[in-house]
């Protein structure tokens, strides 16, 4: 009876969690675009709800809500239903959609589909070879091969985002780093553009007052073919077209000239408006935690650092130790069950929300740059592919963070996974990335004062 | 002299639409083989001739601006873009038919292009975004819809396409164009849609000239009025400068081409 009542429960949170996946679709996706093909959203939606499902069930299990065996059911189920979806179904559609637009192979799109498909699985498999990640006595068909993988690829992702994250976030919020910019420098590069436009005006006015004369002459425009045409065009001089292509040339130099131009105005803009936006109230508040976020930045990479060199893994989580601190050195009393599980709460809820939120702000930034009304229904399924592997390995990785008793389940439901290998990873490539972007944007600092003065 | 030759017209519409390969088969009569991204603005010439066939034939050269971006991009974007909607003479309107949302931001392509317009007796759009058809009644700057990819829309849905076009172009007091911007034959001589397209240039030219001519006629009451003691000794003088160097121009190029404003 529980049981059934348990799967009501669930069933209406995940309708919940799929409406609202929807919403996210139509309203911030797709806004620009039409939706034609409803498979799409049904899928990202489908995915949405179910990765959202999983959290829902870790929040379950340190509340202590609903029977234990029914948690249990609903987590092999979750798991089974989420990688179906990640393994079968998400890549056939990509590779469906991607062969929809190509012209050529209109005539045979569901066997060149299975074939991308089959592509994918192969790559896929020969993902798990370089990494230890199976202990001998799993299968080949086991549930654990196919999530020790997606955990691979999800965790590099996770490790990626947080290092250039975990860098961009002070660099955006400080104001240390903003350069000067005055109205006159806005207004003498915007002058430039726009001389530089009218000068390609008047080539192109050149260039089809030429091309006009040249036809009423009745000359041809093509070049003469054949093999009295090509001795014709050595002996011959054709002033006209010749002139008309250094015209030409010239007026590709001006045109890429005026897209830097162009590209330098809206950033000279982008950096006026951050400018008048610190001297704000909000804007002094998120200096003040860029300083914070900073340090805490330096701490992680440290740590990282640490982790790697002295072959270190964590063996217990923040929030018992925290306790464990305040206990033993702070001398502060309290009862370590009942606040240990409220903490827990509060702390891996938090990192439930702000990494959903995060990630999907992310994927909509990038959704509007790279989109196109022809490629949005591939962009949209591999950003689907990417947000539920994500939020698997983000339950992967949140084992971590959680005391012993809730661990187990995690353990149980998952396999035997190598943990402590994961965690290495996140690290190694944390540090990569956050490296590697501390160097991107000190490039990218001081490239752009040098073009500023160069105007 | 050389600003009274410049006719500029913005072509707008949502990323995507076509409007580079609109501008290059206006311009170059050739079908755009490899469209690409237009970063900033990209712009080209058309030659159209006026009154052709009789003696007073001439040629112009009309600038297509072609501006990219969408709509509801960042606002640093958006005021680098203003650059280019000063002293317009015209606006070529593009959306895609088969993509409702490209139709309906239309109106906040025209309302951003027509606030930034800074020519003296253009109608200066009050307030933010709303949209008014009345303000686009009384709009001296002449548009033109064109709507894109008409070879896509299946044909039984054609008729609901055209009708939902037809509202749109009643809501901007505008002609409309519907075409393929890979087939030439859409817009070949003789084709009613060239006849519009000729129409809509021509309107353009003539809303320019007469921009042009009521200039000195709005000065002088203004200027006389706001000073005061030998000042306004001074600035009649050169009020009557600048009527009298008008009405010179005016009366060299009604000399060139016999257009009868008076």
């Amino acid at each position: 009876m529980s049981f059934l009542v348990d799967s009501v429960i669930m069933f209406t949170s995940q309708v919940l969690f799929f409406g609202f996946g929807w919403l996210f679709f139509m309203r911030q996706l797709f806004k620009d675009y039409e939706v034609r093909q409803y498979v799409v959203q049904v899928v990202f939606s489908v995915t949405f709800a179910f990765s959202c499902t999983m959290f829902e069930l870790i929040i379950f299990e340190i509340l202590g809500a609903l029977s234990s065996n029914s948690r249990y059911f609903h987590w092999k189920l979750n798991l089974y239903v989420i990688l179906l979806v990640l393994i079968f179904v998400v890549p056939f559609y990509i590779g469906y959609f991607v062969v929809s637009n190509i012209r050529l192979l209109q005539r045979q799109k569901l066997l060149f589909a299975c074939m991308v498909w089959f592509t994918f699985m192969y790559f896929f498999w020969k993902l798990g070879d370089p990494f230890p990640i199976l202990s001998p006595k799993h299968g080949i068909l086991s549930i654990e091969q196919l999530i020790s993988r997606v955990g691979v690829i999800g965790v590099t992702l996770m490790a990626l985002l947080s290092g250039f994250g975990a860098v961009n976030c002070p660099y955006t919020y400080m104001s240390y780093f903003l350069r000067n910019v005055t109205d006159s420098d806005i207004l003498a590069l915007e002058r430039r553009l726009l001389q530089t436009m009218d000068m390609i005006i008047s080539k192109k006015k050149r260039i089809a007052m030429t091309r006009r004369q040249m036809y009423q002459r009745g000359e041809d425009q093509n070049k003469q073919t054949g093999f009295w045409g090509m001795i014709k065009s050595v002996t011959s001089t054709q002033t006209g077209s010749e002139n008309l292509s250094l015209i030409q040339q010239e007026v590709d130099a001006l045109e890429e000239l005026s897209r830097q131009l162009f590209l330098e105005t809206v950033d000279l803009q982008a950096t006026k408006e951050r400018i008048e936006y610190s001297k704000t109230f909000q804007g002094k508040y998120f200096n003040f935690l860029g300083y914070f976020f900073s340090i805490y930045c330096v701490w992680k990479i440290f740590m990282a650092t640490i982790n790697i060199v002295f072959d270190r893994v964590g063996k217990t989580d923040p929030v018992t130790r925290g306790i464990e601190i305040t206990v033993n050195y702070l001398g502060i009393q309290f009862d370590v069950k009942f606040w240990s599980q409220h903490i827990s709460f509060i702390l891996v809820g938090i990192i439930i929300v702000t990494s959903i939120r995060g990630l999907l702000i992310t994927l909509t930034k990038f959704f509007y740059a790279i989109s196109s009304s022809k490629s949005s229904n591939v962009i949209v399924l591999v950003l689907a592919q990417i947000m539920g592997m994500y939020f698997v390995s983000s339950v992967l990785l949140m084992r971590m963070s959680m005391p012993l008793e809730y661990r187990s389940i995690v353990t149980e439901v998952l396999g035997e996974l190598q943990f402590n290998f994961y965690h290495r990873w996140f690290d190694v490539i944390f540090l990569v990335s956050a490296l590697s972007s501390i160097l991107f944007l000190y490039l990218a600092h001081k490239q752009a004062p040098e073009k500023h003065m160069a105007l | 002299m050389a600003s009274l030759d410049r006719v500029k017209v913005l072509v707008l519409g949502d990323s995507g639409v076509g409007k580079s390969s609109l501008v290059h088969l206006l311009c170059q009569n050739q079908v755009l083989g490899n469209p690409s991204w237009t970063v900033g603005c990209s712009v080209d010439v058309r030659a159209q001739d006026y009154k052709e066939g009789t003696p007073e034939e001439k040629t112009y050269y009309i600038e297509l601006w072609d501006v990219g971006g969408s709509v509801g991009c960042a606002s640093s974007i958006k005021s680098t873009r203003a650059v280019f909607y000063n002293s317009v003479n015209g606006i070529i309107l593009v959306h895609d038919l088969t993509n409702k949302k490209s139709s309906q931001n239309l109106y906040r392509w025209s309302l951003e292009a027509l606030n930034k317009d800074s020519s003296p007796t253009g109608v200066i759009v009050s307030n933010g975004s709303d949209y008014d058809r009345e303000q686009f009644a009384e709009n001296p700057v002449p548009l033109l819809l064109i709507g894109t990819k008409f070879d896509q829309i299946p044909d039984n849905k054609r008729n609901e396409v055209l009708t939902r076009t037809a509202f749109l172009s009643e809501d901007f007091n505008a002609e409309e164009i519907n075409l393929d911007c890979t087939n030439p034959r859409y817009l070949a001589a003789g084709t009613s849609n060239a006849v519009k397209l000729s129409r809509f240039f021509d309107k353009v030219r003539v809303q320019r000239r007469e921009v042009i001519y009521s200039i000195p006629l709005e000065i002088d009451p203004t200027v006389i009025t706001a000073c005061k003691g030998n000042i306004v000794y001074s600035v009649n003088i050169i009020c009557i400068i600048i009527w009298c160097s008008s009405l010179a121009q005016i009366k060299v190029i009604l000399r060139e081409e016999q257009y009868c404003l008076f």
